[in-house]
């Protein structure tokens, strides 16, 4: 019994994990389960999990882009060989 | 004396992420966006020497990259039909002639505020983003934005997953805090 109820109940260090993951949908079911019933008793855990959705929401929301890293590397590289070049001149 | 040095070697990992959203919001496309960035980049080097110091790198590549952008519309419209004003809704060559169905009003798109929040918003994004140390950073934009794998994400920077994972949770915290104290 004792048992089963510390699988039920986890810690914030825990909660926060599943609800990290769940942002990115790789939370599985069962940690989904136990993240919400850390909520229910826990405030600190509901406000960082508010925070979190907002978070994934507004950049989703948001255009927000970046290279790619392998772009980058390539713009890197090049930029590299040109700037090597105009060091050597003067 | 100036108050800004300029060091062209961080550059890139400072700058290309910012100018590349700022231009990809202007330009809708991926390869023009980045050649618009590598141009820039290669006249900033360029015109180093005129840097007075007066406004930050950023600023300073920002108002190069403006330029850029002009310029690049200016080619467009001069190639293809000198005085015709051409809008093009989008680059895929395959919808091309549906004007009508184009222009129809849609009731759910975004208006052209939003856009303009919108924009704003991955800049201020981005912002937060730069404020990070740089491994969280690389991490953040790969899971968050490129949405690697977190597998992929693991082997390309040799982490463990539960690694991958602390370093997810300082950055969001950081950044929900940076755009909590700047946006809202």
């Amino acid at each position: 019994m004792m048992n089963k109820k510390n699988k039920a109940f986890i810690s914030c260090d825990e909660a926060n994990h599943s609800c990290d993951k769940s942002q990115y949908n790789e939370a599985t079911f069962w940690e989904k389960f136990k993240l919400n019933i850390h909520l229910l008793y826990c405030r600190a855990c509901r406000k960082y999990s508010i925070n979190n959705s907002k978070l994934s929401k507004i950049i989703n929301d948001s255009d927000v882009d970046c290279l790619d890293l392998k772009d980058k590397q390539e713009m890197k590289d090049c930029f590299e060989k040109e700037l090597k070049k105009r060091q050597q001149k003067p | 004396m100036p108050n800004h040095q300029i060091d062209p070697n961080k550059w890139i990992d400072l700058y290309s992420d910012y100018l590349f959203n700022y231009t990809i919001t202007r330009v809708r496309d991926r390869d023009t966006a980045q050649d618009l960035v590598q141009d820039t980049f290669f006249a900033g080097l360029k015109s180093m020497k005129n840097f007075k110091g007066e406004a930050s790198e950023r600023t300073w590549l920002i108002s190069i990259l403006k330029r850029k952008i002009i310029d690049h519309y200016r080619k467009i419209n001069s190639k293809k039909g000198k005085a015709e004003v051409r809008i093009n809704y989008n680059s895929d060559s395959e919808d091309e002639g549906n004007w009508l169905e184009e222009r129809v009003a849609d009731p759910f798109d975004k208006t052209a505020e939003d856009n303009l929040e919108n924009t704003e918003l991955g800049l201020a994004i981005h912002n937060c983003i730069g404020k990070l140390p740089e491994k969280q950073a690389q991490v953040f934009k790969m899971k968050t934005i490129l949405d690697y794998e977190t597998e992929a994400i693991c082997n390309e920077l040799d982490i463990t997953a539960s690694n991958l994972w602390v370093i997810i949770h300082r950055a969001r915290t950081t950044i929900a805090a940076c755009l909590e104290k700047n946006w809202f």
